[in-house]
């Protein structure tokens, strides 16, 4: 059962194959079997989720028959969760219990979705190797020995080893396609503002976006319908309508205009993942498309003004956690500023209070123009760079990280190494454009992703393009070897 | 410009952050890394550009001036460290 794919089992329990519980006991099962390997869940609800999964066999009793009525699913560590631990995979939320749901937890619970648990993380969404967490390191299921990607580093896991069918994730900088191009997943980030923010316990407020992991496109397509949508609750959310996902899955490709950034194959790229980048075309081409180089010529910039921007929101959104409404406070505080600095010092982890530092610095009195203004320039040319090339093409390809997966331990000693390999995904959430990643092969028996780029609110085309790329390739159907 | 020892004690007072003593030197050397790395962008032309801090350009919503929260003081107090008669509780302030 573990290895259905939501879609099949939507057509499984519409079929009275088997049962939302049947279902669910048997991943819960899996989970405590196969998870202490891979530390992808911090908190598994197995009462909630079996109450949740009878309440959804209920309804279809009842005659309802939505897509996502009965399907098991997991939530990222920093979607809140009413009564259910939050951590963020940090010391300073161990214990804190959220007072309401995120609007994404509430929209999934609503179409029927059964939560199994929480899933692990870097720390804050801090990370691309999942290594930040306090609940330790994340293993990928391809290779114990490396890491999974991160930020969403449990989601990614837990879906390759087949614990859940699909999972959310957010994206700052990469942490939805990151992890899944180590893991063989298909995941998207949506437009900024597609996917309410309210209840996301925030990084970069305008950067962070939440979105699907999941092992197909039309896995993705049926979660992002239960996520998308306005929510007055959100600042930030956008009112714009929310494309039929799954009906734009089977449109042809004949016509598509893709372009291949030759700023992409630098020095840098691993050149097995470039041959990868390439066979897809070819089978893009096959499928009707037109490929034509183009030009993103700041794309080198992306990573001085990301990690300007990036720390700068998360110094002041970090602010909050300060030991005196919820989490960790320290043992006997001599004085208010102790028990901030003490509660702050010993709550966070190491990358965190750097990140923190980088951006209290950046705003700080003198150095704001130097560094936040000037990062937020460098950001619309980098943005000027997408629109500019969406006049000539409907669709970019490229990588999705420039090496697979290394190896645990690596790359923590130096923070500037592993920050160098978000090149490829950090340019779409400067802009606030959608990705997607989607398996493309493998180098040394490790998963290959490619990305794929598209236009605001252009979701659907991107589902479209992988689902067919799917349909004529099965690197997306490789499974580890254990799981 | 690189970070000395007494930038990042400031830096970390400012961000009411308590660094053990013996992580400063390693702390130091780690975050003029990542200033290296973050002034390569100062060498960008941006001159006449407009900075950009919504994607979309949005502008904030507003609503109608009524009220919609209900009061939640005892669900967000359960949640705290230490409260007192609907209070948080802190170290004295004023002696």
């Amino acid at each position: 059962m573990h290895q259905l794919t939501l879609a099949q089992i939507a057509r499984g329990l519409a079929a009275k194959d088997f049962s939302a519980v049947e279902l669910s006991a048997a991943l819960l099962a899996r989970i405590q079997q196969l998870d202490p390997q891979l530390n992808s869940f911090i908190t598994v609800t197995a009462d909630q989720a079996l109450a949740q999964a009878a309440a959804a066999d209920a309804r279809r009793a009842a005659g309802e028959n939505g897509a996502l009525l009965g399907a098991p699913i997991a939530h990222k560590d920093l979607f809140c969760t009413q009564g259910v631990l939050t951590t963020c995979a940090s010391k300073i939320l161990h214990n804190f219990k959220a007072p309401y749901d995120a609007t994404v937890v509430d929209k999934l619970a609503a179409a029927g979705a059964v939560s199994l648990g929480k899933l692990n993380m870097d720390e804050f969404a801090m990370g691309s190797s999942n290594e930040s967490s306090h609940y330790g390191a994340v293993k990928n299921p391809w290779n114990l020995e490396r890491v999974p990607g991160g930020s969403s580093g449990g989601s990614a896991a837990a879906v390759a080893a087949r614990l859940i069918p699909a999972a959310t994730g957010t994206d700052t900088g990469g942490s939805i396609r990151q992890p899944a191009a180590l893991t063989n997943l298909t995941g998207l980030k949506p437009t900024y503002g597609r996917v309410s923010r309210w209840g996301m316990i925030a990084y970069a407020s305008s950067l962070d976006q939440g979105g699907p992991i999941a092992r197909t496109a039309e896995d993705c397509a049926l979660l992002l319908t239960g996520m998308a949508g306005f929510d007055a609750k959100d600042s930030t959310c956008v009112d714009v309508p929310v494309d039929d996902y799954l009906a734009a899955l089977n449109q042809p490709l004949a016509g598509l205009r893709i372009g291949l950034p030759k700023e992409y194959f630098g020095a840098g790229l691993d050149g097995r993942i470039a041959d990868a980048v390439l066979a897809v075309v070819e089978e893009l081409k096959k499928l009707g498309a037109t490929v034509k180089e183009i030009s993103l010529p700041n794309m080198q910039q992306a990573i001085p003004a990301y990690y300007v921007i990036a720390p700068a929101e998360a110094s002041s959104n970090l602010s909050r956690f300060d030991g005196v409404r919820f989490g960790y406070r320290c043992e006997n505080p001599q004085n208010l500023e102790d028990l901030y600095k003490r509660s702050r010092g010993e709550g966070f982890g190491a990358e965190v209070q750097r990140r923190i530092m980088v951006g209290t610095y950046a705003l700080s009195a003198g150095y704001y123009d130097a560094y936040y203004l000037k990062a937020q320039k460098v950001r619309r040319l980098i943005k000027n760079d997408f629109v500019a090339a969406f006049d000539e093409v409907d669709l970019i390809v490229g990588p999705t990280t420039p090496n697979p997966a290394w190896k645990l331990g690596e790359k923590s000693s130096d923070p500037v190494s592993a920050y160098l390999e978000d090149i490829y995904t950090i340019t779409a959430n400067l802009a606030g454009i959608p990705g997607l990643s989607m398996p493309a092969g493998f180098v040394d028996g490790l998963p290959v992703g490619v990305q794929l780029l598209a236009p605001y609110f252009h979701e659907a085309r991107l589902l479209n393009v992988a689902h067919q790329y799917q349909q004529v390739t099965d690197w997306h159907t490789r499974t580890p070897s254990g799981f | 410009m690189a970070l000395e020892r007494s930038d990042v004690e400031k830096i970390a007072h400012l961000a009411r952050l308590g660094l053990a003593e013996v992580e400063i030197p390693r702390t130091t050397e780690t975050l003029n890394n990542i200033l290296g790395l973050i002034d390569q962008m100062q060498a960008v032309d941006t001159d006449g550009i407009e900075p950009l801090a919504h994607p979309l350009e949005a502008t904030q919503r507003l609503r109608a001036d009524v009220v919609t929260e209900t009061n939640r003081r005892d669900a967000y107090q359960a949640i705290a460290p230490a409260v007192e008669n609907g209070l948080y509780l802190v170290p004295k302030v004023i002696e």
